[in-house]
């Protein structure tokens, strides 16, 4: 899932202070699962801009909408016939929902309520970590299903570096050190040979934007 | 037991203050209230086992979106003690009404 | 020959090295640098150049490098994959070694975040054992990464690090195998306070004929105060600091606890000298400089050769 964080609550009152109307555009799928931008979330935003401006003495008219995915044009359809009402629009999805909305709304200015932070995996209720940078070119096979790019602090492909530590990383003693891991699961896999290899520089593939297109389906001439 | 507390002071009822929503206090405040305060169970009693320390921290998080929306003081509280406890309750009420009399009505009202 | 440097030639033929290191300053003080320089010149073979050591900005490797030159010293060019990518990298060993530089030291680098700049964005493009095959690449078969050809290959002569000590131990000599197989012709080891593991790494090294393919320097870091032992003890990753050295360095008399690190630097030296596998010793005189040829002199390694 895609973990975001909310933007702190001064940031976004500085983002919509122009503005009189604004819609707060919720997003019902990775952003609403790690409580940021769901409904509820899109709720206590909307009720804490209502408060914070009318102390400033400053109202704002607020709507809250929530929809399954931002990141799909299907859905974004519910947000058609509400935008022309308002002067801009405070998206809580990730960056892909924000530019998705933004650019089906290029006339209304669309801003972000929260940081899109990392992929990541469901530790415990509120507890996110970090387990993909969608680099493109996965190796977890070789190294034992720990991903040696987002879990070592230094994306080392033949690692571990100098500075492991008792099995911690050199940047702090509660991070394990991705490469002590990696040697620890391929040993008692009995496949340490997939490490003994040296692995040649990464081409890097998530230089540009991507695009994907899945075979059997072909990217419309013209919309 | 006819006790006596303060008549400012309005009871919604719900089954356990696991219930109780960010959204409901944050409403509270929005629609006028001075103060707003759960009374749930004592810690370790929960039904639910942890119904109460979750109002808890809701509550520690209301007022800290309060102090970010310039409503400053704590005007949201949680109190604990066991259904038999009556006078611990008026007791409650009057600390909170006495807390929010200090703090003076909510800002929000004349705006 | 591989390349034109001394330290290869002063192995090749078989003598003890002794190689030095000087970190540049914080500042474009080139007086600084030739200051460092001068208690090093005749006492060691080669001197390492930190770059941007412990993520602290500091004058370019390269430049003090060259200055270090002109004062008659030969530079090991040290460089870090945290600051730069293969482009960078690549553009910077053609230029070092068109300016007379003719080592170099292929580092990971530490982590930004102990820096003076902890939110710099790492490169970390390619890591360090990716950097040292790239060297050898460009200078084995004059081809870039990216494989065009290169008009005049650098004939630089390629070290890279080894820690004897950090976890897992097994997996140690494995991964010097795997610098050794991506091209480094030397090795420097992380600062030896543990001479017991050392001599079981250096062992396991020899065992695998690693020590027939690649020359290892040892590391040897002289303890200025207990202050220092038991901040490396506890403080720096990777580090090793056996209990029995700082009670040895606490058991000394008043104001001689400086003269006793360096003689447990001396006897670890005279150990190296006769321990097979071990090339030489890389001396780490940390802000020590003008220690250097008094250590030198008490290690019984001058005069160095000249070959």
């Amino acid at each position: 899932m895609i973990v975001a964080e909310r933007k702190p609550f001064e940031e976004i009152k500085e983002l919509v202070k122009e503005y009189k109307k604004v819609l707060v555009a919720g997003c019902g799928t990775c952003v609403a699962v790690c409580l940021t931008g769901g409904e509820k979330e899109v709720d206590i935003l909307k009720t804490e801009l209502d408060m914070a401006r009318r102390m400033e003495d400053n109202p704002v008219e607020l709507r809250g909408h929530t929809i399954e995915r931002q990141c799909d044009r299907e859905y974004l359809e519910a947000f058609d016939s509400m935008v022309g009402d308002f002067d801009a629009i405070l998206s809580m999805a990730c960056g892909a929902g924000i530019q998705f909305l933004a650019e089906r709304f290029p006339q209304i200015p669309v801003l972000p309520a929260v940081n899109t932070t990392f992929i990541g995996v469901n530790q415990g209720i509120g507890w996110y970590e970090e387990r993909c940078r969608s680099c493109s070119n996965c190796v977890l096979g070789d190294t034992g299903g720990i991903c040696p790019v987002t879990m070592c602090a230094k994306g080392l492909y033949n690692g571990p570096c100098g500075g492991t530590n008792k099995g911690n990383c050199e940047i702090s003693n509660d991070q394990p050190c991705a490469w002590f891991m990696i040697y620890e699961r391929l040993e008692k896999q009995g496949r340490l040979d997939c490490i003994t290899r040296f692995t040649p520089a990464q081409n890097w593939e998530n230089q540009v934007p991507r695009t994907l297109i899945q075979p059997g389906y072909k990217k419309p001439e013209k919309q | 037991m006819r006790l006596d507390y303060p008549s400012n002071v309005k009871i919604i009822r719900v089954p356990c203050t696991g219930k109780v929503d960010v959204m409901y206090l944050l409403r509270a405040i929005q629609k006028g209230a001075d103060g707003v305060y759960a009374v749930g169970c004592l810690e370790g009693s929960c039904h639910y086992n942890e119904g109460n320390f979750r109002a808890r921290e809701r509550i520690e998080y209301v007022n800290t979106l309060l102090d970010e929306i310039g409503i400053t003081g704590g005007r949201a509280r949680m109190y604990n003690l066991s259904s038999g406890e009556g006078p611990t309750f008026a007791a409650y009420a009057k600390e909170m009404t006495e807390h929010i009399r200090k703090l003076g009505p909510n800002p929000l009202k004349h705006k | 020959m591989k390349s034109e440097s001394n330290l290869e030639k002063i192995l090749e033929a078989g003598h003890f090295a002794f190689t030095g290191e000087l970190g540049p300053p914080r500042g474009a003080n080139a007086e600084h640098v030739r200051e460092k320089a001068k208690p090093l010149i005749g006492n060691v073979d080669m001197v390492n150049i930190t770059d941007n050591q412990t993520a602290m900005v500091r004058m370019a490797s390269w430049a003090a490098a060259l200055i270090a030159i002109e004062e008659g010293l030969e530079p090991n060019y040290q460089m870090v994959c945290r600051d730069r990518n293969r482009l960078a990298m690549q553009a910077d060993i053609l230029g070092a070694y068109a300016l007379g530089i003719k080592n170099m030291l292929c580092l990971s680098g530490d982590h930004q975040k102990f820096g003076d700049h902890p939110t710099a964005k790492g490169v970390f493009d390619i890591d360090s054992m990716q950097l040292v095959n790239m060297v050898k690449t460009m200078r084995d078969e004059g081809k870039f990464l990216g494989g065009a050809n290169i008009d005049v290959p650098p004939k630089l002569f390629i070290g890279a690090a080894a820690n004897p000590f950090a976890e897992p131990f097994e997996w140690r000599v494995h991964r010097l195998a795997k610098k050794v197989a991506a091209g480094a012709d030397f090795i420097q080891t992380q600062c030896v306070f543990n001479m017991k593991k050392m001599r079981e790494w250096i062992k396991r090294a020899v065992d695998m004929g690693l020590t027939e393919k690649t020359y290892i320097l040892a590391g040897v870091t002289p303890m200025k105060s207990v202050g220092m032992a038991k901040y490396m003890a506890s403080k720096v990753p990777g580090m090793d600091v056996p209990d029995e050295i700082i009670k040895r360095l606490q058991g000394a008399e008043k104001g001689k606890v400086a003269d006793l690190g360096i003689e447990i630097a001396c006897e670890q030296i005279q150990e190296f000298k006769e321990m097979k596998g071990v090339a030489g010793v890389h001396l780490m005189a940390i802000e020590w400089e003008h220690k250097v040829p008094e250590i030198a002199e008490r290690a019984k390694v001058l005069p160095r050769p000249v070959v």
